[in-house]
This record gives C-alpha cells, sequence and structure tokens, in this order.
C-alpha cells in the first residue's frame, strides 16, 4: 500500500471513531456553522467535541504547520482528508475568518512572533476574528479608506469608522487596515491586529434583508494598538490586504458548496412532479438542466485550478474568476430554488431558511469585492485591456 | 486523474499548433472555399497528418494505432479547432474509427482499423436523415433476400463524402440497428454534393438497392443501437473539443483587436461595457477547457457516466462556441461583417458543429432525460 493509501486508511478510521453522528449531517443552513471564539455558545456536545477533536490534530487547518497548530498534511493528505470527510459527510468542525482570511496572510508576512500569537488560537477556534476593511466611503474604492493610526511613539492611536464587518458584535479581534499617510494613497495603508474589547471600540449591527443581523458598523474612538501588532511593514498593508482578498475570494466562491448536495433536478420531481418521465414543466427543466451543467463545469474548474496549482501550472489570477461565476451560480441556484418550491418559498414563518438563504445569497457577489470589480481585474490583469 | 496535460500530451499540443498554423491555417479554408475545391481539403497536408500518425492516435497500437487515447485526439482537434483546419480527421478518424472500436468484430477491427490509420481508406459515417439529429433512429433499411441484404435509403450531411472510399450505413435490419461498410463505388450509391456555410465538404448520400454482404455488417448480427450511441457520444465530446479550440481563438483575435483598435482617442478595450463582456467571456472559456478535458479523460477511463458527460459537455461548449463567436463578431463592428475578414469562418463553423449530433437543445434536453427529470 501507496503511503498515501495508508494514510487514506487511517484518516478514513479516525474519522469514523471520531465524528459524532450528529456532526455528519448536511448543514440545513449557516446557522448550523461552528465559529469558535471567546464569546462561542456551542450548539450541542457533539459540536464542541468535533471540534476539540479535529482541531487536536491540528486538522481544522491540515496544511499549516504543526509548530503553529496546524495538521502539517502536505496537499496531497489535505485533498486526501476533505475527500474522507465528504464520503462520511462530516461537518467542517470550524468556519472562520481566521482559517480563511487572516491565517494565510499572517503566515505569508506576519513575523514569528504574531504567527505564535495568533495562529494556534486560530486553529483551536479560541479566537474569533472580524474583517475591518470597508469604511461608508470606501467600498469597491477600497484603497481611498480614511480610518487613521497615528504613531504616537510606543503605540498607534486608532480613529474612524468601518462599515459592514461581518460578525463584528460577536468577534474577539479585529483585522483593520488603516491610513498611515495621507500624501498617497495604496502606500499610505497599514495592517493593524487588534482586541475588539480595546476601550474605544464599539459595534452597531446593521439588519439585512434576511431578517439576520451579520454584519455591523464598527467605531474607533482613540483606540490605543500597541506597535507590534503592525503586520508587514508600516504604509506596505495594501500588499497584504490585497493577498488576504485572494483567500477570502476563494472561500466566498465555493460558499455554495457545502449545500449543493441534493441537485435541483432530483427536487423538482417530488415538488412540481413528473409527466411521461420529465418534469411536468418543460420550461423549468430546461433551466435546471443548464444550471446543473453549469454547476458541473464550475466544480471542474476549481478541481483544475488546484490540480493545476499542485503541478505547478497556475491558471493566474483566477480567483476573481472563481469568486465572480461561483457566487453568481449560487444566487442562480437560489432562484432555481425558489421555482421548484413555488409559493411555499415566500412563506417567511418561524424559521425561514429558504427565503432567508436566498436573500443573503444577493450579497454573494458583493461581499469580497463586487461581481463588477472581479470583472474589471479580469480584464485587466488576465487580459491585459487598457485602463479609460 | 488530475485535470491536467502530461508532459507528452502537451508536447503533442505544441506539435499540433505549430503544424497546423504553418500548413492548414483559416486562409486555406478560404481558398479551398474560393476554389470551389470539390475535395475540401489539401490531400497533401492530409497525408502529412497520416504521417504524423494523427489517424491512429486514439486507435489501440494492437490495431495500428498511437494508442495516445482520445485525450491525445481531443487535444489535436483543439488546435484544428483554432485554425479552422480542413481535413477528414473528424469523420474519419473521430467518428467512423469509433464506430469501428465500439461495433466492429474483432477480425473486422484488426481488418479495417490498420487501414485507416495507415490513411489508405476514408471512412465516413451515413446517419442522419433530416435536419434534426434523433439520435440512432434512422428508416433506412436493410433487407435480408435471396442471401444478400439490400439497402435503400437516404442519408443527408455526410462529412467529407467526395473523399471517402466507404460510407458506414446506420440501417434498420432485423435484430434492431445494424451498421453497414459499404464502399462508395458499389452500384446504388449515388454522392450528391451539398455546399455548406461552413465551407466544408458535405453530401447527400442516396442508398437504392444496394446490395451487400453478412461480412459488411459490422458486430455478429447483434442490435448496435448501443455501440452507434456510445460512439456518437464520444464523436460529441471530440467536437466539443473542436469548439473550444474554434472558441479561443475567436477569442484571442477579438482581445488583440481591443487593444490595437481606437475610437474615442482611445483603444475601444479601455471600455468597461466591452471589458466586462471580454471577462466574462474569458470565464466561460475557462468552463469550457474543464468540462472538455474531463470528458475526454472519462472516455479514456471508460467511466459509467460518459454518455451524460457528453451531452453536458456539448450543450455546453455549443454555448460557449455561441457567444464566442457572437461576440466576436459585434465587438470587431462593421469589419467583422466582411467576408475579407477571418471571424466570419469561425461564426459558421461554430454552428455548422453545433448541429452534428444534435446542438444544445438536443443535449440539454437529453441530459435531463438520463439525469431522470
Ligand atoms: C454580506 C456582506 C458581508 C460583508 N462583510 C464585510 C466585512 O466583514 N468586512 C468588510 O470590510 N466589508 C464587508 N462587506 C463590504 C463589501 O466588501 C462591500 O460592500 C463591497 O466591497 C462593495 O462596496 P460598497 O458596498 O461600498 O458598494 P459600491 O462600491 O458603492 O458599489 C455600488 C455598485 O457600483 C458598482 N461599482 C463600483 N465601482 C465600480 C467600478 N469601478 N466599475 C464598475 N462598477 C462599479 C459596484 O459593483 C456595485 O454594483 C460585506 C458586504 C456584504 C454584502
Amino acid at each position: 500500500m501507496s503511503e498515501l493509501e495508508e494514510f487514506r486508511r487511517a484518516t478514513r478510521a479516525w474519522l469514523e471513531a471520531s465524528c459524532p453522528a450528529e456532526m455528519r449531517q448536511p448543514f440545513s443552513s449557516e446557522a448550523d456553522w461552528c465559529w469558535g471564539g471567546r464569546k462561542w455558545q456551542f450548539a450541542s456536545e457533539a459540536q464542541q467535541l468535533w471540534l476539540e477533536r479535529m482541531a487536536e490534530r491540528g486538522w481544522t487547518v491540515p496544511t499549516w504547520p504543526v509548530e503553529y497548530g496546524g495538521g502539517g498534511l502536505s496537499k496531497e493528505q489535505a485533498k486526501v482528508l476533505a475527500q474522507e470527510m465528504k464520503s462520511l459527510g462530516c461537518r467542517k468542525p470550524l468556519e472562520s475568518f481566521g482559517i480563511s482570511m487572516l491565517g494565510p496572510a499572517l503566515l505569508k508576512f506576519g513575523n514569528e512572533h504574531q504567527k505564535k500569537e495568533h495562529l494556534p488560537k486560530i486553529a483551536r477556534g479560541e479566537i474569533r476574528w472580524c474583517q475591518g476593511y470597508s469604511e461608508p466611503n470606501a467600498g469597491s474604492d477600497l484603497a481611498s479608506l480614511q480610518t487613521r493610526a497615528e504613531d504616537k511613539g510606543d503605540y498607534y492611536l486608532v480613529n474612524g469608522a468601518k462599515i459592514w464587518t461581518s460578525y463584528a458584535d460577536q468577534a474577539d479581534w479585529i483585522f483593520c487596515l488603516v491610513r498611515t499617510d495621507f500624501d498617497s494613497k495604496h502606500a499610505g495603508i497599514s495592517f493593524l491586529l487588534f482586541d475588539m474589547d480595546s476601550p474605544g471600540v464599539s459595534t452597531s449591527p446593521i439588519r439585512l434583508i434576511s431578517g439576520s443581523s451579520p454584519f455591523c458598523e464598527t467605531f474607533f474612538e482613540n483606540v490605543k494598538v500597541p506597535k507590534e501588532n503592525l503586520v508587514g511593514e508600516l504604509n506596505s498593508g495594501w500588499t497584504i490586504a490585497k493577498y488576504l482578498l485572494t483567500h477570502e475570494r476563494e472561500m466566498i466562491s465555493s460558499m455554495g458548496e457545502s449545500f449543493a448536495a441534493v441537485l435541483p433536478g432530483e427536487q423538482a420531481a417530488k415538488t412540481v412532479g413528473l409527466k411521461d418521465g420529465q418534469l411536468a414543466n418543460s420550461a423549468l427543466r430546461q433551466e435546471i438542466a443548464q444550471f446543473e451543467i453549469d454547476g458541473m463545469a464550475f466544480m471542474l474548474s476549481l478541481q483544475r485550478g488546484k490540480d493545476e496549482a499542485k503541478a505547478g501550472q497556475g491558471m493566474g489570477a483566477v480567483s476573481s474568476m472563481f469568486k465572480y461565476y461561483g457566487t453568481e451560480l449560487n444566487k442562480r441556484r437560489l432562484e432555481l430554488q425558489l421555482s421548484i418550491h413555488g409559493a411555499d418559498a415566500m412563506v417567511w414563518g418561524d424559521q425561514p431558511a429558504l427565503p432567508a438563504h436566498w436573500l443573503r445569497s444577493k450579497g454573494n457577489s458583493i461581499e469580497g469585492g463586487t461581481s463588477e470589480v472581479q470583472l474589471n481585474i479580469i480584464a485587466k490583469r488576465v487580459l491585459g485591456l487598457p485602463d479609460a | 486523474m488530475a485535470l491536467i496535460l502530461n508532459e507528452e500530451q502537451q508536447m503533442l499540443r505544441e506539435a499540433a499548433a505549430g503544424f497546423l498554423r504553418d500548413k492548414a491555417p483559416v486562409s486555406q479554408l478560404r481558398e479551398l472555399r474560393d476554389s470551389g475545391d470539390p475535395l475540401g481539403y489539401r490531400p497533401e497536408v492530409w497525408q502529412e497528418m497520416v504521417n504524423m500518425g494523427w489517424t491512429g492516435i486514439a486507435i489501440p497500437e494492437a490495431y495500428g494505432g498511437v494508442g495516445y487515447g482520445y485525450t491525445g485526439l481531443g487535444i489535436v482537434l483543439q488546435e484544428v479547432g483554432r485554425h479552422l483546419s480542413a481535413s477528414p480527421l473528424g469523420s474519419s478518424v473521430l467518428t467512423a474509427a469509433t464506430v469501428i472500436l465500439q461495433a466492429a468484430s474483432e477480425q473486422q477491427k484488426v481488418e479495417l482499423l490498420p487501414r485507416i490509420c495507415s490513411g489508405e481508406w476514408l471512412l465516413s459515417l451515413a446517419l442522419e436523415e433530416s435536419g434534426h439529429h434523433q439520435g440512432c433512429k434512422v428508416n433506412t433499411s436493410a433487407k435480408t433476400s435471396d442471401g444478400a441484404i439490400i439497402i435503400n435509403g437516404c442519408k443527408r450531411f455526410v462529412d467529407e463524402a467526395a473523399s471517402a472510399n466507404a460510407f458506414i450505413v446506420a440501417a434498420r435490419d432485423d435484430s434492431g440497428l445494424g451498421l453497414f461498410v459499404v464502399a462508395a463505388d458499389l452500384p446504388g450509391v449515388s454522392v450528391q454534393p451539398v455546399s455548406m456555410v461552413d465551407s466544408r465538404n458535405s453530401a447527400t448520400v442516396s442508398f437504392q438497392n444496394v446490395a451487400v454482404t453478412a461480412e459488411q455488417r459490422l458486430g455478429a448480427g447483434a442490435d448496435s443501437t448501443a455501440a452507434l450511441q456510445a460512439s456518437i457520444d464520444i464523436s460529441n465530446v471530440g467536437i466539443s473539443a473542436e469548439l473550444l479550440g474554434l472558441s479561443q481563438q475567436a477569442f484571442e483575435l477579438t482581445l488583440a483587436y481591443l487593444k490595437e483598435r481606437e475610437q474615442f482617442a482611445q483603444a475601444i478595450g479601455s471600455f468597461q461595457g466591452l471589458q466586462h463582456r471580454a471577462a466574462e467571456l474569458f470565464c466561460e472559456l475557462e468552463l469550457g477547457k474543464s468540462m472538455v478535458l474531463n470528458a475526454l479523460q472519462a472516455i479514456d477511463d471508460d467511466r459509467p457516466e460518459c454518455a451524460l458527460l457528453a451531452s453536458a459537455t456539448k450543450a455546453k461548449l455549443c454555448e460557449i462556441a455561441r457567444l464566442a463567436s457572437n461576440e466576436a463578431v459585434q465587438m470587431h463592428g462593421g469589419i467583422g461583417m466582411t467576408d475579407e475578414y477571418d471571424i466570419g469562418f469561425y461564426l459558421k463553423r461554430a454552428r455548422a458543429l453545433e448541429h452534428r449530433f444534435g446542438d444544445r437543445n438536443y443535449h440539454l434536453d437529453r441530459y435531463a432525460t438520463l439525469s431522470g427529470y
């Protein structure tokens, strides 16, 4: 047996023994996700046990180095782990901006102290992070941000306001873009980390069309941030910010995956019914077929992207392509769900899973850089089209 | 299997790209069209393809091929699509040789396949009877009388009929569907050339009381429906590869034009309205690449979902080729409408290929049926 096959066997055996039955049910909505952090209330003992067991092996972040709380797995091993988790139906033990966004940036740009301090806590789900990028007047044009950090000798003094900060009210720490030089745009931005419990930080939740309040306005009034919390060089935050965004976009583009287990064709056969073996509504049938084929093409492209990266071939600036296509596809998926479930999908009720999910999906093509911005990036960076 | 090309396959791609760029570019198709060439391709270029082993690319070594599989053939077809290179590669190698591999007896394979590989024989499948692909449904009949089999029927859209030494005729017989190798010069076979929008060779071929023997039927008397369907599926994946190459080239020509053409004192490629459409097209082409490579690998691995993948891939690539060719014309403005410019050839070939063995609507419908809804 090859080493990888042996790893597969051992992994499967361990997962079978260690993953509680409740954690093998597919997620029914985002409410089932486990986010961790100082304020986290586990939904069940199983959820807590599953996180602890996986974290102990470093498998919440399988490819991170062991000294930072990771599993130290190779890309091949990580792929095997993901395949085995999928085939047993194991839930992702931890959902976290620390894992999908900050971690990769710290691994690349953080100093040794910062990596040792922050990465293991992310891996174990002890600290929950939020992202302080957008501001009321800096959305798509993110680099025009105005939140300022002044050098006060042994600390930075931060003043300003962020907006759309997802889960700011539940997060423990923030990674934040601040202006440290007002004379240049991109080259005047720095990347800071600080505790949301610091004096002067306040949040105010914003209610979304989907009914929940996962994001906030975040205010900073004379917040003192220790100098050691600057990541990278002063005024070099934009490079880090962009690198982190590529990881964020990858995360967002595969968001539909965890709910995509049931094919719409099968669902529609139940709700709309079959006539002579075909869906009773032929227009819906065609729409579903086209959607399923596009979904297949997208999943295969994600796979090809990974395979090419592994073989060192690299597709180039494709995170924008996946972000664009994946989120547009996810919005289509939910529109299709409405067609499949008809007026039943319009019932709000006590736990409006489908309508809430549908409404929330509209944000997919806005958060992490809008679809239009992704198309701009593809046009300019990949296709080399000139500026206006 | 990883969705990437191995080193051998990358070399094949480069070799094919180089050869076709030099020896069979779009300008050649234009010349063939303008001179009303009855063959529709250059025999000397075809001979070089034969010498390079392209005729046997997907055929196992045991039958005189080189055994690179359909992934290998697909790579070549993708480059063929880029240059709109005219040759019987699609009709004789992709489709007819596949039908033989799928439907023939061992003895027939040993007899027929080496002749295709060596270029000695060109075959073409005579299947369609109307402008709409009907799967394996045919009205052409093969009736046994006095020990001979008599074929009657009319076949349309037979590719490269002018150069074919023989046709593989799909006809109904006692056991269901039969596939008969019928020499083009048999009495009762008549070839009526049909000029097509893409300037490629095609004909209506009629069979009037054509007498053949039982040996000319592929397979030992068994119903050949499944074998024919599998061959059509494989052909559709190969056609998808050609559609992909064609779309890529149309896109690259357009992209170059966006950077070069100026209006309002700036390159038209600086207009966001065009930038976004180009970016969307880029995404679609990337999806197309993944679909085609996966389907080619599925054929070579003999995966059970080949039929589903063939329809999914053909439907998707028809859509992409439509988008790429239409956008190409539009973004070129007036010059895109001129015969002098090459874009029109891509547009025409895109649609002609779409209609071979089922267009986008046909395959969306079949995909849904195969998926059980
Ligand atoms: C659900 C959700 C969660 C979010 N979470 C976070 C978070 O945790 N942290 C954080 O910092 N931010 C977060 N955001 C903010 C998000 O990054 C911004 O909303 C986004 O970057 C767009 O900025 P904006 O809202 O100011 O829109 P605008 O930039 O004002 O855009 C308005 C419209 O104009 C278009 N537009 C703008 N510029 C161009 C251009 N150059 N070309 C073409 N079209 C253009 C946009 O595409 C859009 O359609 C979140 C957003 C959402 C919806």
